[in-house]
């Protein structure tokens, strides 16, 4: 203890005032009493406004103290597709809830509720969870939709338990589910990540968010306003009659850009396949169709899909639940060709005229790998238009080596390759569109020049997702009018009905030094369908311009031949075919993908012309049409309409 | 062991009788309350009047040692409590939300509780040997010694305490001499960049989170509910109360945490305008004697210490019958020596420690 002695001896420094300090410090002590004084006065004060002049108010509050805030949740948008087929609605519905502080044994009340009502142990176990962070005043739900013989057993004694309510809600439909899922998503309960993440005051009374699709990213629109009513309840505390009420503000209805009947083309194209197809108008950026298979139905997920179903969809190898047209990367193989050949033309390291000769294979300067041709015998020499029918790997292997990466990079970033195209859908991949900094950042390695070799036909670190696919022709198609992708046509407010337009997203334009090279690949890819790689699709009634593409998943060695025979499927090259139509005034872009489907002339092409034909001819198979009107007219006779 | 000791055996013992009387009746009501807030749990009663017992063994145990001794410590414990905070940032538990807690192993604790009496031990040892009323730049030098521990609480979040560390730091300030020119200024700085930043720094949903602080009955079924039922409580109460174990409003479980942060209603309801006005009056003389006794303290260190003391158990009573009768926002500070719980127990009864030990080391 003596060691601190010496320094709390040390001496006063000379300029301090010991005497006037301690008279400056009383000063300042006696103002802070006063402020101590004033401030406790204030809340003396505050109880003689609560107790004494609003005695009496509070009085009767405390006395009736049975008026309870009840939340009033609003009711969610609905979601059409362009021609008014309704995709997500809500259905009347009623639940079993229960309201802690009015229970007086919960475990008795929830053993009795078992013997009249089917309740699994998941849903109590989700109802305790619920319960824990949920105020004891509110109401928390045990079981959703309950059945008509269900309600008549419970009604019965209902009075026996107090706080145990039938309430009405609506439950979220899509009444087309699997059609339009990977569009449209689904709503689901709030889970504890999104507690924390939203506002409890917008959500007080709702139990359910938007997951993913366009259920999420319109959440807000879709939403609403939350209001509230105080009401009175007798003893018990069941609801005697309303005090006040701020009405909820109900969501706002969304009208997409999407063809449903399209979107079941394309799908039904598919079948038998796993892959996607986008389909947008060139003109404005509107998806018409964004079809991604399998696909799985979302109505299950409402209120919590069971273990078992979802492990099989998770684990299934089809992988149902991947949205393929908006996160699949594929390497976009030879469909980027005419982009290649554009921005050869752009920067002048070719003409439209200028040949290459094609021998089976190319090889870089001083090396002696040689980089093959799907031609094994050749094209012999080519010109830039018969390169793009035939899509000849050698013409774009020179052309990549003489232009450079860098270059290719900026140029083709300008088609929103490599970056999301800002689809108004959340978790859009962006792909990857790779550079030499990208090479060093990722994988510590320099670039190489046979990574610019695969690059020129879309392969190597190169990749695409089917919608960025069918953006980029789209802009082709356009001559570089570019419009973001966007599924949201139009708002409705449901109390007026008056619908606010979406206008198109216009972003800046691509622009080439002459606009005549746009025209020198259109010709190009127009001959992919007449008289080149695609032939087999050539329509006559109107002129397609498209592009096949076969990228590989699987590396042959130097000596080998690809054989589809030999090879599992999961090896299997995938299909890709990216076309617009008509040829003269482009009202359609559309790239589809095939997963391990083959050659794309082969199987891409032929699908992708189904759904321009669908879209064109305004022809649709007999089926699609008679579930699109089962569905709507299951909507009516519910009456959400 | 003083030779100036008047041999009266409280004084042997170092400890304020005045004080003593007004803490044991403050904390006497907050027993019969508890009882009634708490449901009539006689184990509740017992587990905090365990507490409080704790409370007045450490209050005692400080109370002998004498105020240099406290001197000579406070910037090893303000260093070790920053430290801690900084522990807590990078390795502390979450829980609600915030991160709060340092778990030791053996015991878990909020080191942030810590500052809430070394940031004024480190204020007034700071200025124990500098003139006052202090220069600008030791005044910076004080500022700064507040500001540190507070911007480490506010990020944990925990406002309560913030507040609590903040406003030692500018009672201690204020007591040391901050002249009334700086804080006019301050106070024009501060009107002039709220609105500023209200229109350009933050986003509509900061705003509108802020504006629910401020106004909690524009959301009634979540922050407000809390102070609608509160104020029916108290209101309901009137000026003789409803009797003791006779509240409706928190024996009907209308009051949340009605026996912890909100017990000021659940008193008010059962004892009335009186009950609340006698509870005033005994916070008021408690906050008037430890004034008292800064004043009388012998130097610089003491005065400045017991000062801030005092005015810290001020701000709990004051910030916390504000907010449960509507009158301040919602801040979760707890009713000193009233309110079920222990961890602000302990600080609070270890400041008064320092002040006995302040009043009884005195040379007369």
């Amino acid at each position: 203890m003596k060691t601190w002695r010496p320094l709390a001896r040390e001496p006063l420094t000379r300029e301090k005032d010991d005497t006037a300090e301690s008279e400056l410090f009383f000063r300042r002590a006696l103002v802070l009493l006063c402020a101590v004084l004033l401030g406790l006065l204030a809340v003396g004060g505050r109880l003689v406004y609560l107790q004494v002049l609003n005695h009496e108010r509070f009085t009767t509050l405390s006395d009736g103290n049975r008026v309870r805030m009840q939340p009033l949740p609003p009711t969610r948008g609905f979601i059409f597709d362009r021609n008014g087929v309704v995709l997500a609605d809500n259905l009347a519905s009623y639940h079993l809830e229960i309201t802690r502080e009015q229970v007086p044994d919960l475990d008795a009340t929830l053993t009795e509720l078992r013997q009249r009502i089917e309740l699994t142990d998941l849903d109590i176990e989700r109802f305790r969870r619920l319960l824990q962070r949920s105020p004891p005043y509110a109401g928390v739900p045990l079981r959703f939709r309950l059945t008509d013989e269900e309600i008549a057993r419970l009604a019965i004694d209902l009075h026996r338990f107090p706080g145990v309510d039938i309430k009405a809600d609506l439950t979220r439909r899509y009444p087309l589910g699997p059609r339009t899922v990977h569009v449209v998503g689904y709503v689901g309960r709030i889970d504890e990540n999104e507690m924390r993440r939203i506002d409890p005051g917008q959500y007080r009374g709702s139990t359910h968010i938007g997951k993913l699709g366009i259920e999420r990213s319109y959440e807000e629109a879709l939403r609403g306003r939350a209001g509230w009513q105080q009401v009175e309840t007798n003893a018990e505390g069941r609801p005697l009659r309303v005090l006040s009420r701020t009405p909820p503000t109900p969501g706002q209805h969304l009208h997409l850009t999407l063809d449903v009947r399209l979107q079941m083309a394309a799908e039904q194209a598919l079948e038998g396949h796993n892959g996607a197809i986008v389909a947008l108008d060139p003109r404005n950026g509107e998806i018409l169709a964004l079809a991604s298979r399998p696909t799985y139905d979302p109505n299950p997920f409402v209120n919590g899909i069971d273990f078992a179903s979802y492990r099989a969809l998770n684990t299934s190898k089809d992988r149902p639940l991947f949205n393929r047209a908006l996160r699949g990367v594929y390497p976009p193989g030879s469909t980027i060709k005419p982009l290649m050949a554009l921005a050869g033309l752009e920067h002048g390291t070719v003409n439209r005229h200028s040949g290459v000769h094609c021998p089976g294979f190319y090889r870089l300067p001083g090396s002696s790998h040689r980089f093959r041709c799907w031609r094994r015998s050749g094209h012999g020499s080519v010109s830039m238009d018969r390169a793009i029918a035939q899509s000849c790997d050698v013409y774009f292997y020179s052309l990549a080596v003489n232009l450079g990466i860098e270059k290719f990079h900026a140029f083709l970033s300008q088609f929103d390759l490599g970056r999301p195209t800002g689809i108004d859908l959340p978790a859009e991949s962006s792909a990857l569109l790779p550079s030499p900094e990208w090479k060093r950042r990722v994988h510590n390695q320099p670039w190489f020049a046979g990574d610019t070799v695969s690059f020129g036909i879309g392969q190597g670190y190169f990749l695409t997702t089917p919608l960025q696919l069918a953006h980029s022709t789209g802009i082709i198609a356009q001559k570089g009018a570019h419009f973001q992708p966007r599924l949201l046509y139009a708002t409705e407010d449901p109390g007026t009905r008056v619908k606010t337009p979406e206008a198109p997203r216009a972003q800046p334009r691509v622009t080439v030094r002459n606009p005549q090279f746009w025209d020198t690949i259109k010709s190009g890819m127009v001959q992919v369908v007449e008289g080149g790689t695609a032939s087999r699709i050539r329509s006559p009634q109107y002129r397609i311009a498209g592009k096949t593409g076969t990228s590989q998943v699987f590396t042959l060695g130097q000596s080998q031949r690809y054989s589809a025979r030999s090879l599992p499927k999961h090896l299997h090259d995938h299909a890709l075919f990216v076309a617009f139509a008509p040829f003269e005034e482009p009202r359609i872009a559309v790239a589809a993908i095939v997963e391990h489907g083959g050659g794309g002339g082969a199987t891409a092409a032929p699908i992708a012309r189904k759904v321009m034909d669908a879209y064109l001819l305004d022809r649709y198979d007999e089926a699609i049409l008679a579930e699109m009107q089962a569905a709507m007219r299951d909507t009516r006779a519910h009456g959400s309409e | 062991m003083d030779r100036n000791d008047p041999g009266r055996f409280h004084f042997r013992i170092h400890l304020d009788l005045v004080l003593l009387l007004g803490l044991l009746m403050v904390s006497g009501m907050g027993l019969i309350v508890l009882y009634s807030a708490g449901q009539q749990n006689l184990d509740l009663v017992l587990a905090q009047g365990v507490r409080l017992g704790l409370g007045f063994v450490i209050l005692l145990a400080l109370a002998q040692a004498p105020p240099h001794f406290f001197r000579f410590w406070s910037p090893w414990i303000y260093l070790g409590g920053i430290l801690l905070l900084l522990a807590v940032l990078v390795a502390g538990d979450v829980s609600k939300g915030a991160q709060r807690w340092l778990d030791l192993g053996v015991i878990r604790f909020q080191p942030s509780e810590i500052m809430k009496l070394a940031a004024p031990m480190m204020i007034a040892w700071f200025f124990a040997n500098k003139p006052l009323p202090p220069k600008l730049l030791h005044l910076l030098g004080g500022a700064l010694i507040t500001a540190i521990p507070f911007a480490l609480i506010v990020v944990q979040p925990d406002l309560g305490t913030a507040l609590v560390v903040g406003s030692a730091g500018a009672f201690a300030l204020f007591l040391a001499g901050l002249s009334w020119t700086i804080l006019l200024a301050l106070a024009g700085v501060l009107g002039a960049v709220i609105p500023l930043f209200w229109t350009f720094g933050m986003r509509d949903y900061q705003r509108q989170r802020v504006l629910t602080f401020l106004d909690p009955e524009s959301d009634p079924l979540g922050a407000g509910y809390h102070i609608i039922q509160s104020k029916i409580a108290i209101g309901s109460g009137g000026v003789y109360g409803k009797g003791w174990l006779n509240g409706t409003q928190s024996h009907l479980d209308f009051l949340p945490e009605g026996s912890t942060d909100f017990i000021f209603a659940a008193f008010a309801e059962e004892f009335g305008l009186i009950g609340g006005c006698l509870l005033l009056v005994l916070y008021f003389f408690i906050i008037a004697r430890g004034l008292y006794i800064a004043v009388r303290a012998p130097d610089t260190y003491s005065r400045l210490l017991a000062g801030t003391l005092t005015l810290i158990f001020f701000i709990y009573a004051f910030v916390n019958a504000g907010m449960v009768s509507g009158l301040l926002p919602v801040v979760g500070l707890p009713l000193p020596l009233f309110s079920y719980g222990g961890t602000s127990m302990v600080t609070i009864m270890a400041g008064f420690g320092m002040l006995m030990s302040i009043h009884s080391h005195r040379r007369p």
